[in-house]
């Protein structure tokens, strides 16, 4: 303060107006030291229940996948973790090279060109992919699965509303819970921006049309967007090899917690077609030289879509994405590579699919409820038992375990059904007493 | 002088060995294979992967030294003076850290029966109402990953809010000073609404003449800064506030600068309406090179309802969560939040309390005027905008008449400042300041390494009159030497993937 010139840290202040500064202290918690807060939010936290407690088998957008100390370990190093966004290349190509890698990891996944290094989850990365589709075509339609997450639908609808784009949904068949191609031939038009499907479903099961849907929409001059389990796709056909323009997702399960739904990790990518790269939203990491031409070196591409160059033009706002979970990713799936990702489609697939034949072969209980291949996570429904969802579970729960969810509210045209989620951390024990403790609840009514 | 770890590391594809696997996955018992059956005879023949996947195959010790590598061509906070202005590039608390890497959050799902998950809504809970009471709203949402991702949150509650009473047809401008950040213009266009931009004032400030002359029946609403971009104060705020009002417009504050404010002044009782809050900046969790961050907003009364769903109440006993809102605009995103970059927020709070934040607040304003005051008296650097009085917690700096003389320009200082092992400052903005050096010290950092930025710039400068080659052609003590970006976004040489590389290496050489 004496080399500044200033009596006290009030004559930085002067220049606010005195009727704004508080005249009172506010009503927060009084300070507390390091050791007192550990023991406060350790204390807090422990009345939470876990994975480790109970058996949960929920999905449903947040997958219950094992997280290696490697990652852990990588994540923590604060070089990474106490890092900027990479605006001074020099001096942040570890960054830049993690991020270059996951993008191209991501590429290989999906079989595209190009990809983002990130979007805050899945559902936002479904609204800046239709906001993108609508600006490449000039049209202001999207059709999307009537089955979907009713989160990202309702997210989408809210990215999709101010720029006056329709979005409107696709029958399916009631049978195989597949997109219905004949509702979507009768609405797909000249006006059509993009034809959305997942693979595997919101419900589940695979979308094994994909390649026809995608046919139509290219048909009609829409771009093709699918959205992905990117676990799936070591033993899945990678939506590039199936038409795919845009492809979207979610890379938590690749090294993320669930951490109660945040952060998570949006896929992005797209084929390599400079109409549609340069409408992609996000940073975009790319391979480029020193100025001598002597080395390779990593920098940011493309700014000139982004908000801080074009402002009110740009292609999206988005500045803070989810760097550290996209580097998760990548130590992840550098330490699974292509035979490790295989198992582990392999592996999640065998499990829920055992799920399922135990399951079914409970008296009253349906699962799964459409006749298609299912990935990791399937319906069960529970009319025949005559039991309600919410009772079911809230007797599983009494029995320690913690059921799918219950999705009968958002297809009530399902009936009582739930959407149960198995991985590679379910034990084979622990599947088969999620089958033993639902016959016996069954039993019991 | 510093010197960064350079590795010549290669792209991780070009490591490793075919078959090789980093990690073993739990084994599928054989009776769960037999049950099953032929697994790939499940999935239908044309929606089998056919073509391998092409990931690198690396052993654990193999991926554990490729990444430790990279990780010393970076540099962070905990590696010296960040002082990139408007980001508020501070130490972050590394209990925090161990505190969110609890497997009590880690392992515990969204749609987790209310029951099970006590604990963390607790902390949600209680955390919205400390934000609400340090930035003056009624209430707060934890749900936007982001500063962005805030403001098109405020944005779109601006929209419902006129939609709701029957305006939206005609109140389509938003409006927004040349002083703003980016994402301002960027989140309401995303909104649907116009940009008007606003002048700013030979003082920097918003000029309150061409405001007043910008409003009307058309306005939808007013996103400030505050302290704006060149680290002023919005004097005006009242009058401000009243014009936008009276307009029957929202008052929109972008939190990126709340800082220097903190526990001393609130956004809601300057008139603001719609807050955002940067957590990963002004709540000391850490950047992670770019995110994940969190960006919750605060709102007035009137405008609570329209947030999105869930809410979490609490009714004495337990929390729960709401989705019982008919004048919800939705969801954002999925789920309730970056809860694991909250909770970082929580424990800061609690460690700090109401003094400490406001000591933040006092010392990030104190260290800034210290550089400020030291970098003033160098040649070739001028204070435009109101150099006379003290700036909040960033000053800029404009380094034309450096550039006159010499050649070298702020991207040029930026460059030779890494070889210092100090990071640059943000350059180049706010837009209304030529040849901008934007400097936030934060509260974090000391005298001394606050002297250690100040010598450096003071070397530059010194370096920048007698041998400006040397400075043109930096860094050099960095990873690798300065990189051709025009390259990376050039059609012809553009690589985004490993994949869009070697497609390119084989066309280029048949």
């Amino acid at each position: 303060m004496s080399e500044i010139g200033v009596k006290s840290i009030e004559e930085l202040y002067a220049d606010i107006p005195e009727k704004y500064f508080l005249k009172r202290s506010l009503n927060l918690p009084n300070a507390l030291s390091e050791f007192e807060v550990k023991k406060h939010i350790e204390a807090l936290l422990s009345k939470n229940k876990t994975c480790a407690d109970m058996p949960i088998f929920l999905g449903a957008g947040c997958w219950p996948h094992y997280v290696p100390a490697v990652v852990k370990e990588i994540v923590q190093r604060s070089e990474f973790l106490t890092s900027y966004t990479p605006y001074q290349a020099e001096i942040s190509q570890g960054m830049l090279q993690a991020l270059f890698e996951y993008q191209s990891m991501i590429c290989e996944l999906t079989a595209m060109e190009v990809a983002n290094c990130s979007m805050y989850d899945w559902a936002s990365a479904l609204g800046e992919a239709v906001r993108m589709a609508s600006r490449v075509t000039k049209r202001n339609e999207v059709l999307i699965p009537k089955i979907i997450h009713p989160e990202r639908k309702a997210t989408l609808q809210v990215y999709a509303e101010p720029a006056e784009i329709n979005v409107k949904e696709v029958a399916y068949n009631r049978e195989t819970g597949q997109l219905s191609l004949k509702d979507l031939e009768g609405k797909i038009s000249e006006k059509t921006a993009a034809v959305y499907i997942e693979n595997p479903s919101y419900l589940g099961f695979i979308e094994t049309q994909a390649e026809e849907i995608g046919e139509i929409a290219h048909a009609h001059g829409a771009l093709f967007i699918v959205g992905v389990d990117p676990t799936s796709l070591g033993i899945l056909k990678p939506p590039g090899e199936y038409g795919a323009d845009i492809v979207i997702g979610e890379a938590q399960p690749l090294g993320n917690p669930m951490n109660f739904g945040g952060p998570l990790l949006g896929i992005f990518a797209c084929r390599d077609d400079q109409n549609m790269v340069r409408q992609m939203p996000g940073r975009i990491i790319g391979l480029t030289t020193t100025v001598d031409g002597g080395k390779q070196g990593f920098c940011m591409a493309l700014q000139t879509r982004e908000q801080h160059i074009r402002r009110e033009k740009a292609t999206s706002n988005i500045c803070s994405n989810e760097a550290l979970c996209a580097v998760a990713s990548t130590v992840y799936m550098a330490l699974l590579g292509s035979k490790g990702l295989r198992e582990l489609g392999e592996t999640i697939m065998y499990k829920a699919n055992y799920a399922m034949h135990l399951l079914s072969k409970i008296d009253g209980v349906k699962a799964p409820v459409f006749k298609s291949p299912h990935f990791k996570e399937f319906t069960v429904n529970f009319d025949g038992a005559g039991l309600k969802v919410v009772n079911i579970h809230e007797a599983l729960l009494q029995r320690g375990i913690h059921g799918g969810k219950d999705v009968s509210k958002e297809f009530p045209e399902l009936g009582e059904t739930a959407l149960y989620c198995v991985t590679e951390i379910h034990s084979k024990r622990e599947i088969e007493l999620l089958a033993k403790t639902l016959e016996e609840i069954v039993a019991e009514r | 002088m510093y010197r960064q770890a350079q590795w010549s590391e290669p792209v991780i594809f070009s490591l490793g060995k075919a078959g090789r696997v980093g990690h073993i996955l739990p084994s599928v018992e054989e009776d769960v294979k037999k049950a099953v059956g032929d697994l790939y005879g499940l999935i239908p023949e044309k929606m089998r992967r056919e073509n391998p996947l092409r990931l690198p195959e690396l052993s654990e010790p193999e991926v554990v030294r490729h990444f430790m590598r990279l990780s010393e061509m970076n540099y962070g906070v905990d590696s010296g003076i960040y002082p990139l202005g408007s980001c508020t590039m501070k130490y972050n608390p590394k209990i925090n850290e161990a505190l969110a890497n609890m497997p009590t959050i880690g392992l515990v799902h969204p749609y987790q029966d209310e029951r099970t998950v006590q604990g963390i809504l607790e902390i949600l809970y209680k955390l919205e109402r400390w934000l609400a009471e340090i930035t003056g709203t009624a209430e707060v949402c934890l749900q936007p990953a982001a500063g962005a991702h805030g403001e098109f949150l405020g944005a779109c509650l601006i929209r419902a809010y006129h939609k709701h009473k029957g305006e939206l047809g005609k109140r389509q401008d938003i409006l927004i000073p040349d002083s703003a950040h980016g994402t301002n213009p960027a989140s309401a266009a995303m909104a649907g609404f116009n940009v008007v931009v606003i002048p700013s004032n030979d003082n920097g400030c918003v000029n309150v003449e061409a405001l007043r002359a910008a409003v009307s029946d058309k306005t939808a609403g007013l996103m400030l800064t505050n302290p704006n971009t060149l680290g002023i104060f919005e004097q005006n705020i009242e009058e401000i506030a009243k014009i936008v009002h009276n307009a029957g417009g929202l008052l929109y504050y972008d939190g990126a600068n709340l800082n220097p404010i903190l526990c001393k002044v609130r956004p809601g009782d300057m008139g603001f309406d719609i807050v955002h809050i940067n957590i990963h900046k002004t709540f000391g969790t850490p950047h992670g090179g770019g995110g994940p961050g969190a960006g919750p907003i605060g709102v007035s009364e009137e405008l609570a309802k329209f947030l999105p769903v869930p809410r979490i109440v609490f009714d004495g006993k337990s929390y729960r969560l709401d989705y019982d809102r008919p004048h919800t605009i939705g969801k954002i995103r999925g789920f309730y939040g970056n809860v694991a970059v909250l909770v970082k927020a929580y424990a800061y709070i609690l460690s700090l309390g109401f003094d400490g934040l406001k000591e933040v607040a006092e010392v990030s304003v104190l260290n800034a005027n210290y550089v400020l005051h030291k970098l003033k008296a160098l040649d070739g650097l001028t204070l435009p905008y109101n150099s006379e009085k003290p700036k909040k917690h960033e000053c800029v700096f404009s380094v034309k008449p450096l550039k006159n003389k010499t050649g070298v320009s702020a991207l040029n200082i930026a460059k030779r400042l890494l070889d210092y092992g100090v990071h640059a400052p943000t350059i180049y903005f706010p837009l209304i300041v030529e040849e901008a050096l934007m400097i936030e010290p934060t509260e974090t950092f000391e005298k001394e390494e606050l002297d250690r930025f100040v010598e450096a710039i003071r070397e530059i400068c010194r370096e920048a009159q007698t041998n400006p080659e040397k400075v043109l052609k930096a860094p050099y003590n960095t990873a690798i030497s300065r990189l051709d970006e025009a390259k990376a976004s050039h059609p012809k040489t553009m690589a985004l993937s490993w994949r869009m590389y070697q497609k390119k290496q084989a066309a280029a050489n048949p």
